[in-house]
Formats: C-alpha cells, sequence, structure tokens
C-alpha cells in the first residue's frame, strides 16, 4: 500500500473509476486544464480526454442542472464545487431537482450524480472559502452525504459515491488535503456508504466527529490520556447515518461529546443528539453535549483559530461530561 | 467562432388573417400531417378545457390552464422525431398526450395521486416541471449528454416570459450554447407570468434579443400560427442536428385564461384585450386555414372532436378508478438504496395508520 495525501487518493479514485465506468464524467470549474484549483483532478483530461473531464462555464447551478440531463442521457457525472460556500447557487437544483428527480419518475430513472467539494476552515482563506454547509445536504431528502477523514477513506468514499445509484454529496476536509497523508489501498478501493469507523477506542467517553473534526477529536483524546479512555467515532457517512455504530459506543462509554465545525443551530450534532436522545437515554450517564462553530458567518482568517473546534475546547467539554 | 446575427423581430407567420396577409404553405407537409396537426391540437384543447371542467367538479386539483397555447406546443412537437426529448413547464402538462402518454396519469398528476408519475425514459417526455426555468439546463444537460454518445437526439425546452427572468434560464441557455448541445428553446411569451406583465420582466425590445448574448440564433413566431411554429422549430432542430447548436424560439401569444384555477385575472388584466384574443384563438384560426385549403370537412372535424372527448371520458374514468395509494409510497422511490431509518419510519407510521389513506 502506497502512502499518500488526500488529496492525491481523490486523484487516484479518479483515476480507477473513470477508467473502470465509461459513463463516469467529471465536470466543474477549472477542473479540466488545470486539473482543479486543488489539483484532485489532475491529469484526467489528458488521459480521458476534454468530453470526459469537462471545463464547464463558471456556473453551479448550470453545473448541477445540466448533471441531471447528463443522468437522463446516461452518463454519471461527479461535479466539482470548487469551494463549499460556492456550492450554494446550486442548492436550487439540488433540492428543487437532484433530490426529487426519481422520486417523481415512480424510480423509472436513476440519477446517480457525485458531487464533491473542499470543505472547512482554518487554511487562512477570504470570505466564503471557509464553509462547513453539511446540513443543507444531509437536510435534503434524496440526498446522501459522506465525509472522509483520511486519504484512504476519500479514495473509498467517492469511489462508493461514483457507483452508488442515488445523488451523493461529498465533503472533503481541505484544511487536509496536503496536511494529512496515509496508507491508501491500491486498484479499486469502496468505503461502503452508512459505515462508520471508529478510529480510537475507549471506554469513558465517545467524541463523534466527521471530517476536520476527526483528526481534532484524535488530538483531544491524546490531551485526555492521563484523565479519561476516550473512544473517536469517525461518522464517514451522515447519510446514510450508521446508527448501529453510535448507540454501541454510547451505551459503552455513557458519555457523548459531538464536535462539529458547522454553526451549532439545527447542525448535524443536533441530529446525532436528537439519536441519542430517542435510543439511548438509558445508556447515558449525562448530557450530550456539542463543541460546535457559532452561529455567526465564519470569521476572518486572522481569528478564525477562535471559532474553530480546539482540542482545549472539546477537552474542556470532555471534562464536565467526565465531572457530571 | 460563428458570428451569431442579431435576432429576427419580425413575427413569422404562415397562415393568413383578416386584414390581407395570405395563406402561405409549408414545404414538406402532406394533407396527413396538417390533419395530424389538428388531431393533436384538438386533443390538447379539450385535455385543456375538459380539465377546468373537472377542476371545478372537484374532481382535479389546482391546474394549469394553457388554453389557446395549443399551437405552439402542437406545432413545435410535430417537428421533432420519436427519439427527440421534451422538457415541459407545468404549462405544457399535457403535452405527453402527443407521445402517447396516457391521459389517465396526467390526470392523476394533477388529482395528486402517485400514479402520476411516469418514466421519462418512456416517452422521452421529461416530468412536469414546476419551478420556473429549472428545467432548462436538464434539457442542455441532457442534449449534450447524447451528443457526447454519438447520438442524433435533441431536446425541446418549453419555458415562459417570466422564466428569462430567472438564473437558471441564464445558466442553462449559456451551457447549451458552450457545449452546441442541440437545443431549442422554445419561450412561450404570452406577456404574463400570473399578474406580472413582460414589460416587466425585461427592458430588451424583445426576448428573441437575449439569444444573441449567447451567441445563438432568435427567432420569434406568431405562437398562434400552428404552421409558423412547426417551421421555426423544424429549421431549428436541422440545425441542432447538424450539429450549430442551441436555437432561442420566442413564439408571441397572449395569455386569455387565468394564470391556473386558483388565479383571479380580473384584478390585473385587460379583459377587452382578453375577449379580442379569444375570438382570434389558435384551434379556429387553424381550423379556418384548413377549411381554406378544403382539407378538412364537418364530418372529419366532429369525429376528431368526438375522438378527443372519448379519450379524456376514458382518462378521468381511469384515473378516478385508480385505487388508494399505499402509505408505502411516501417513502419509495425516493432513494434507489434507501437509508434504513425509512423503513423504521414506514413501519411506525403501518402501526399507527394502517395500510392506506385517502
Amino acid at each position: 500500500m502506497a502512502e499518500k495525501l488526500l488529496v492525491e487518493a481523490i486523484n487516484d479514485c479518479f483515476h480507477v473509476e473513470l477508467e473502470r465506468d465509461e459513463n463516469v464524467m467529471v465536470m466543474g470549474e477549472d477542473v479540466g486544464r488545470a486539473g482543479g484549483v486543488f489539483r484532485a483532478t489532475a491529469g484526467l483530461r489528458d488521459r480521458f480526454g476534454p468530453d470526459r473531464c469537462v471545463d464547464t462555464p463558471l456556473a453551479e447551478a448550470g453545473i448541477l442542472g445540466t448533471a441531471v440531463g447528463l443522468c437522463m442521457a446516461g452518463w454519471r457525472p461527479v461535479c466539482e464545487m470548487q469551494y463549499d460556500a460556492f456550492s450554494y447557487p446550486a442548492l436550487d437544483q439540488l433540492i428543487t431537482h437532484v433530490g426529487r428527480y426519481r422520486w417523481r419518475t415512480g424510480g423509472g430513472m436513476e440519477f446517480p450524480v457525485t458531487i464533491r467539494m473542499p470543505y472547512g476552515g482554518g487554511v487562512r482563506a477570504p470570505e466564503l472559502h471557509d464553509d462547513s454547509p453539511e446540513t443543507y445536504y444531509v437536510h435534503t431528502p434524496g440526498i446522501k452525504v459522506a465525509i472522509p477523514s483520511t486519504p484512504a477513506d476519500a479514495k473509498g468514499l467517492l469511489a462508493a459515491a461514483i457507483r452508488d445509484p442515488d445523488p451523493v454529496v461529498i465533503l472533503e476536509p481541505k484544511l487536509h488535503y496536503r496536511t494529512l497523508r496515509g496508507e491508501v489501498p491500491e486498484g479499486e478501493h469502496v468505503t461502503p456508504l452508512g459505515k462508520a469507523r471508529l478510529a480510537r477506542e475507549g471506554t469513558d467517553l465517545t467524541l463523534v466527529a466527521y471530517g476536520s473534526m476527526v483528526p481534532l477529536s484524535e488530538a483531544a483524546a491524546d490531551a485526555l490520556a492521563g484523565e479519561a479512555s476516550v473512544e473517536v467515532l469517525d461518522l464517514r457517512s451522515l447519510k446514510p447515518l450508521d446508527e448501529e455504530a453510535l448507540l454501541a459506543s454510547a451505551a459503552k462509554t455513557g458519555r457523548v461529546v459531538i464536535v462539529q465545525e458547522a454553526p451549532r443551530v439545527a447542525g448535524f450534532a443536533a441530529e446525532i443528539a436528537a439519536v441519542l436522545a430517542e435510543k439511548a437515554i438509558l445508556d447515558l450517564q449525562g448530557p450530550v453535549l456539542r463543541v460546535t462553530g457559532y452561529d455567526v458567518p465564519y470569521p476572518y482568517w486572522q481569528i478564525e483559530d477562535a471559532y474553530m473546534p480546539s482540542v482545549e475546547r472539546v477537552v474542556d467539554a470532555a471534562r464536565k461530561l467526565l465531572a457530571f | 467562432m460563428a458570428q451569431i446575427a442579431a435576432a429576427e423581430h419580425e413575427l413569422r407567420r404562415v397562415i393568413g388573417d383578416a386584414e390581407g396577409l395570405g395563406d402561405r404553405e409549408v414545404e414538406g407537409l402532406s394533407e396527413g400531417d396538417l390533419l395530424a396537426l389538428y388531431r393533436d391540437m384538438i386533443l390538447l384543447r379539450t385535455y385543456d378545457e375538459r380539465s377546468v371542467v373537472y377542476h371545478r367538479q372537484g374532481r382535479i386539483g389546482t391546474y394549469a390552464i394553457y388554453w389557446n397555447h395549443e399551437a405552439m406546443q402542437a406545432g413545435a412537437a410535430y417537428a421533432l422525431a420519436d427519439d427527440d426529448w421534451i422538457f415541459p413547464s407545468y404549462r405544457e402538462s399535457a403535452i405527453g398526450l402527443l407521445r402517447g402518454l396516457p391521459a389517465a396519469t396526467i390526470l392523476s398528476w394533477w388529482r395528486g395521486h402517485p400514479s402520476g408519475w411516469w418514466n421519462p425514459a418512456d416517452y422521452n417526455v421529461a416530468s412536469i416541471c414546476v419551478p420556473i426555468a429549472t428545467q432548462v439546463p436538464h434539457a442542455a444537460g441532457l442534449a449534450w449528454g447524447k451528443r457526447l454518445r454519438g447520438e442524433d437526439a435533441c431536446a425541446l425546452v418549453f419555458f415562459g416570459d417570466g422564466a428569462t427572468s430567472e438564473g437558471a434560464f441564464h445558466e442553462g441557455a449559456n451551457f447549451a450554447a458552450v457545449m452546441q448541445a442541440p437545443v431549442v428553446l422554445l419561450c412561450n411569451n404570452n406577456q404574463w407570468a400570473i399578474s406580472t406583465p413582460v414589460s416587466a420582466q425585461t427592458r430588451a425590445e424583445t426576448l428573441a434579443d437575449k439569444a444573441a448574448g449567447y451567441g445563438m440564433p432568435g427567432v420569434r413566431v406568431d405562437g398562434l400560427d400552428v404552421l409558423a411554429v412547426y417551421e421555426a422549430t423544424r429549421e431549428a432542430v436541422e440545425r441542432a442536428r447538424a450539429g450549430e447548436g442551441p436555437t432561442f424560439v420566442e413564439a408571441l401569444s397572449y395569455r386569455a385564461a387565468p394564470h391556473a384555477t386558483a388565479d383571479d385575472p380580473t384584478a390585473y388584466i385587460d379583459l377587452e384585450r382578453v375577449e379580442e384574443e379569444r375570438t382570434r384563438e389558435c384551434v379556429g384560426r387553424y381550423e379556418g386555414y384548413l377549411r381554406r385549403l378544403g382539407v378538412l370537412t364537418d364530418e372529419q372535424a366532429e369525429q376528431i372532436k368526438a375522438e378527443a372527448a372519448d379519450v379524456m371520458r376514458e382518462g378521468i374514468k381511469a384515473a378516478e378508478s385508480e385505487p388508494p395509494a399505499d402509505i408505502g409510497l411516501v417513502f419509495e422511490h425516493a432513494y434507489a438504496d434507501p437509508p434504513p431509518q425509512l423503513a423504521e419510519d414506514l413501519a411506525e407510521l403501518r402501526r399507527i395508520l394502517g395500510g392506506s389513506v385517502g
């Protein structure tokens, strides 16, 4: 197995999946000639041609809207949204069509579109290059959502999304594109949607996280090493959600802190907390706590570290819960 | 890059009028074609008029009336081959009738029953698009995707004058042009978006003028002239099939009926103008043309109308005899491979509600 950066694992996945299935095509702004602003699609245009790695006009709703029609013509489009917050114009198509069209046809037609985008902060970028928009996607019926935290999962979840018969949104932690290296299986590699990963085993408290909050949670677990045995559950897929793994970990440790970079109000951590309230209440030794971003626009980068969930904030929440 | 001339402003017409414009003939159309077009228009007209009655009788829900738009719907659809796709807005909800979609299916759609679903691939007719203009990029994508596969199919997308103000129209039209997708953008300019006149949508002199900005030809036709719409669409389809990309066709009409059964236009529309438009409505105009040509007899007209009435009688009967939908259909079809929680939700709902609703 080769060691790869997270973004290299994504690129590797594309090379494998475009070779494997001639119906897969990649489309987006700057994905072809430039190979993507993060180089996730590097080399695809040269290898598979400009019709299968398409530089599109600068039009996110147009990208996703034409992808609906491409699906009707038998393609499996993979749409890149250049940044998290640039995907908002495409929400119109996502909500009104992508998540509904299969249903509208009584299951007659499938819309196996993949929408992927770099997400999250911590990269010292201008406004609207730092958002964590997973709630919008996961709240949309008909849409599946996965967020990898490791290079291997970045490859495997993207492959699962491309092969899935339903529309899947993949959010990629851009902070870790080039700062996280890990072993990635060669060739075809699929990480099934709906299966969480136990990033670290523990017995006293569970940190539930996904994407860029997983390495942070692991660092928090390290910081708490002398005080408690901390489990870290990497959800990997928000929809379908691996409730079994979540409930098993809650039953084991009895204490759950959810770590989410997105703003708190009605964020995915609230959904996790609700599932625990409905299905694990008797297993819990204390309240389910959340460490999240705040209900404010993502801040200017000189003060972004204060906004981002940090090891300190996670440790603080864990201590509160352990002392409850 | 090809130079695109400014859009034509003059309305193309084939059918003559009382003011001295003579009838023309469209090359390549046989008497059989002319009668087939008449049959299509009568079927659409009958569907529309019966639907308004069914709505008043409480047999279908809110319905978007398309009275006086039959000419542009039938004319444009007739210019297509069976492999070509049609992307209707809600204003063309019954266009599938012209492709063999049962009236019962469309009536069920307006009855809010899941049997109103159809598989677009069975008829090459996309689902009825309720939000404005968002189907334009779908048509561009389908046409582009077919072309990438080396297939010959085109797409025809219908939308209204108000839709040209939407971002989705712009992105779809621009994509179609950039990808040289074989699409016909057919704008039904009936001059009203519910209560908003077209003069409040744009400062462009004509909607067809927008085409030049996308690098595609724009033409204007009399939208009440079925043959003019047919001829312009046929030309656009020929261009598309020749690899020359999309065309914008502005079909000028006038909304001589309410926006929908839930709308009362007396608050905003010029009723005298509506009355005037109703006297020059499109089916009567075409009927006059055919009679002047000696192609249509009273007997044929009666028979065609009786056949259409039968289609509707059978259609509503079939739609109304659909059994109540199983509540499982609330959950089915949203996903090919659904999240497991949906099965739990359905089981719980069945326990509480029992087998069916409605």
